[in-house]
């Protein structure tokens, strides 16, 4: 029986739930490893042992898909070619890779959510921005340096994933349409123009049956980080972490972020003390779009370097995930966007090297998100005695006074 | 049935809610329980309807002793409890919501045997004089017959025992009237009574003796007939407490708040606010007095901005505020205290100096061009935590975790905080406890000597009569009548609140939906 208190509780939920999540994986494993679960009726030393030995390979090399392999950063530190160190490196700048547009749709998830809207609509943002990016690049092309198109690209993305945002906020302010469903058919449509959009000539890959754009490496790239073979890790990780600091600053320390926030608990209250209610809806949604639609301009024109359908894949509903893991705190959708790229990145080694299906990923993801969307199981699993705050409550009133 | 309480003890975390608590009441007798919020009374009540299991002390039964491990033994045991909030399902009529949960079947699949449950609810009507309507639907009656349906579904549980927990926070004061009069006669037919209050009137006016709780213990206890509302006021806050606040005359100045012809619908586009017209001057109160419902929020809500007028004419220190937002309002230098803190004054899950600049928050000192001087915040929710007395452990803490009155004070508190020439108080006491309802009418009474015009509106007579200079009566969305401070009475104000025109004999007040 373990008492925990305030601050410290915020960060345990999460901890424990990623902790349980992996501990029913385990036994996944362990379930689905059909050639140990035999070997148990014969011989159940090697059968025992043969499965938890698969749920250490498994989880073995989903820390070294993530993290990196000791032996590798061994003989990288010792011959310091740099051959070698990508090698090394290159697990952690996946995982990276994974995690920046998750930061960025994380972060615009956590805004809306402070605010009081729910925002399903990620996916069409980040589509959105990403074609926005796209078309802007391909207009510039050829007229004005690289890197100038590059900052127009990322702006112009970001702006389309703010309106598409916004669409969802002016309606629920003007007509009171919830943004629930605003924004998941808004998902629908931002794919259709998508697709619309490649049909054109001056996006689509000529000769592709698959409708993706032109290729834009050629003209414009986000600049690399670190410059070795085969590592993609670009200056869109620095963006993330410099937005998570804006948005951070944004909510706690401005009237802007005040509103937002005081809206967002309790619209009623906010109404009395003079905030407009609908002005916030609107900005918090249209920041949120221009957060998912940053993802997805550095998705198109940097990491990926081309527009397609599948740009968004699901990020929007991770995204969710993450930022409800994150507490809405931006500096922890930072960390929460780094566990799901890790998990992500890492399982791809797990499902090649160690014979535990990728699959797993989701399954442990789900599980996470469902364990911080109940604490109450948590609570129940590890045992623990929430304290409620009495010592507040103590000074003034009883926690069950009357009335 | 005799019950008795002995000793009984409950320890929350951090809190002893009850300490070695004995009470008793004896059949047909009425126990008024009278105590602050917080002083335990809820805690003994649940311990003796069975939702609580006590840390030690017993329960006695007409001399057995009785353990109640969950609500089902208490209400076998006899003990039926009639809860502040009620629990009835809105759509059911009065039958069906009685008989839930002890339907009195027939027939081999066991149907709902109505005709049986009404004969009986006719009854138990005719016996306690509990008149209803037992085919009226929940929603369509007002408070004070729902509260009778309660009552009846303990009565057709057999309780023998009833406990009424703030009966008469919800009811209009003749409402109250007649719930005294069931109580009189449920006495009569030998059923014991727990009332539990925290009004002085009620139970003075009702109880055959009267025990007082504070901070979880037995504080004193009283005998109706000799006891006085001061020494029981001194006994449930723990020092000498002044139930009116003292004021000295008003000196009324220009007129701050005119209104002209005020016409407001409410949220289903119903006219609700019906003609009024009102001034208010500096250095006054005004009080509006009435039953809730009769166009007063609609009215506070038409004024502060909240609300679209349908016609008529607003200003507040000469300046137009029919089309003003909230903010322009407020930027007037108008306070506005509103009736529901909880929903409309405070934000739960933030902290206290958020909650204390959350309408002045875009203005200087606290912030500049959009961004926040956290330093001037923190010192200007000192101050105020530190002006209006207000306890809690740091400036950072949920406003959700003080109790009603630290609230409230920090409501007032940051409506205070800027000059002010108009205060719009909505209920600005309501579920507050004595020491509290004090100082928050001192605060008030300040402003107006400070100059300000304030206009208070309150369903509690007490409230209205202790500061209102003038008291005007809203019923049906007009005023009916106003009376200067010191002609008014319960009576006259008790009339005019019904509808009754000004002196006019008492009639049955409309929509009682009692049956014949």
């Amino acid at each position: 029986m373990s008492r925990i208190t305030g601050t410290l509780r915020k960060a345990v939920f999460p901890i424990l739930a990623v902790i349980t999540a992996l501990l029913f994986g385990a036994v996944v494993i362990i379930l689905t490893d059909f050639k140990n679960l035999a070997l148990i009726g014969t011989d159940p030393a090697a059968g025992i042992g043969g499965a938890v030995g698969g749920v250490i390979n498994g989880y073995g090399a989903m820390l070294t898909g993530a993290f990196g392999d000791p032996a590798r950063i061994g003989t990288a530190l010792r011959t310091m070619t740099p051959a070698d160190i990508a090698t090394a490196i290159r697990p952690i700048t996946e995982t990276l890779v994974a995690t920046t547009p998750l930061i960025f749709v994380g972060l615009a998830v956590a805004i809306s959510f402070r605010a009081g809207m729910f925002n399903i609509g990620g996916d069409g943002q980040v589509m959105m921005g990403g074609m926005g990016a796209t078309l802007a690049a391909f207009v510039l092309q050829n007229q004005v340096p690289g890197f100038v198109i590059l900052i127009v690209a990322i702006i112009v993305g970001a702006l389309f994933g703010a309106f598409w945002g916004f669409i969802a906020g002016f309606l629920k302010a003007r007509t009171g349409a919830h943004e629930v469903i605003t924004t998941i058919m808004l998902n629908y449509i931002a794919a259709q123009v998508v697709f619309f959009a490649l049909r054109s000539p001056t996006l689509r890959q000529p000769g592709s049956t698959a409708p993706v754009s032109k290729n834009m490496q050629s003209f414009v790239d986000v600049p690399l980080i670190i410059n070795l073979p085969a590592i993609r890790l670009d200056y869109s990780f620095i963006v993330a972490l410099i937005m998570a600091a804006v948005v951070s600053w944004l909510l706690f320390k401005t009237t802007k972020g005040f509103e937002l926030r005081a809206s967002g608990f309790n619209m009623t209250a906010a109404r009395y003390a003079g905030m407009s209610a609908g002005g916030s809806m609107m900005l918090a949604m249209a920041l949120s779009g221009g957060l998912a639609g940053m993802a997805g301009s550095f998705l198109a024109v940097g990491t990926v370097g081309q527009l397609s359908l599948d740009l968004a894949g699901g990020i929007g509903f991770n995204a969710i995930a993450l930022a409800l893991l994150a507490g809405l705190r931006p500096g922890g959708v930072v960390l929460a966007a780094l566990l799901f790229g890790a998990l992500t990145n890492g399982g791809k080694l797990m499902g090649i090297q160690s014979g535990v299906p990728f699959d797993l990923l989701f399954f442990i993801m789900a599980l996470v998100i469902m364990f911080v969307a109940a604490p109450g199981l948590i609570r129940t699993i590890w045992r623990i005695k929430v304290s409620k705050p009495a010592p507040e409550l103590a000074l003034t009133q009883q926690p069950v006074a009357s009335e | 049935m005799r019950l008795e309480l002995r000793d009984i003890t409950k320890r929350f975390p951090g809190v002893l809610a009850n300490d070695k608590i004995s009470i008793s009441a004896d059949r047909g007798k009425v126990l008024g329980l009278l105590g602050e919020n917080g002083a335990g009374k809820t805690t003994l009540m649940n311990i003796l309807s069975g939702l609580y299991k006590p840390d030690s002390g017993q329960i006695f039964i007409d001399g057995e002793e009785r353990v109640f491990g969950d609500p089902a033994a208490a209400i076998n045991a006899g003990v039926g409890m009639v809860h502040q909030h009620f629990m009835l399902v809105p759509v059911f009529d009065v039958v069906e919501a009685v008989a839930l949960g002890s339907e009195p079947v027939s027939g081999p699949l066991g149907a709902f045997n109505r005709g049986a449950a009404r004969k009986r609810i006719l009854e138990l009507s005719a016996q306690y004089k509990l008149e209803v309507n037992p085919d009226a639907r929940i929603e369509s009656l007002p408070v004070g017959v729902r509260q009778r349906v309660e009552i009846l579904k303990a009565l057709y549980r057999h309780s023998d025992i009833l406990v009424l927990d703030e009966p008469s926070a919800v009811l209009t004061p003749y409402e109250t009237e007649e719930l005294f009069t069931i109580i009189r006669s449920l006495k009569e037919t030998g059923t014991t009574i727990i009332f539990i209050t925290h009004k002085l009137n009620e139970v003075l006016e009702v109880a055959d003796d009267i025990v007082v709780l504070r901070r979880g213990r037995i504080a004193g206890q009283a005998d109706p007939k000799t006891a006085t509302r001061q020494e029981l006021a001194n006994l449930m806050v723990g020092r000498d407490v002044e139930l009116i606040v003292p004021k000295g005359p008003a000196k009324p100045g220009n007129v701050v708040l005119a209104v002209k012809d005020l016409h407001v619908r409410d949220d289903r586009l119903e006219m609700a606010v019906k003609g009024i017209d009102l001034d208010v001057r500096a250095g006054e109160i005004v009080a509006i007095a009435g039953v809730q419902g009769n166009g007063q929020t609609e009215l506070v809500e038409a004024i502060t901005g909240l609300r679209t007028i349908d016609s008529g004419e607003m200003t507040i220190g000469g300046e137009h505020v029919e089309k003003a937002s909230p903010r322009e309002v407020s930027d007037l230098g108008v306070a506005h205290i509103p009736e529901d803190r909880g929903r409309d004054g405070l934000i739960a899950y933030m902290s206290i100096a958020e909650n204390y600049i959350l309408d002045t928050y875009h203005r200087a000192p606290y912030s500049k061009r959009g961004i926040f001087d956290l330093k001037a915040v923190k010192a200007g929710a000192e101050k105020g935590v530190k002006d209006f007395d207000i306890r809690t452990p740091s400036i950072e803490t949920y406003a959700a975790s003080l109790s009603g009155g630290n609230q409230q004070k920090v409501v007032v508190a940051r409506e205070f905080s800027v000059p002010v020439q108009l205060v719009i108080a909505a209920q600005p006491t309501r579920g507050l406890d004595v020491g509290s309802i004090e100082y928050i009418h001192r605060r008030i009474i300040e402003q107006r000597d400070a100059g300000a015009a304030i206009l208070i509106v309150s369903t509690e007579l007490d409230e209205v009569l202790a500061v209102g200079d003038r008291i005007a009566v809203m019923f049906d969305g007009k005023i009916v009548g106003v009376l200067e401070g010191d002609d008014a009475t319960y009576e006259n104000l008790g009339l005019l609140m019904g509808g009754a025109d000004s002196g006019a004999a008492p009639s049955t007040p409309p929509g009682t939906g009692v049956a014949a």
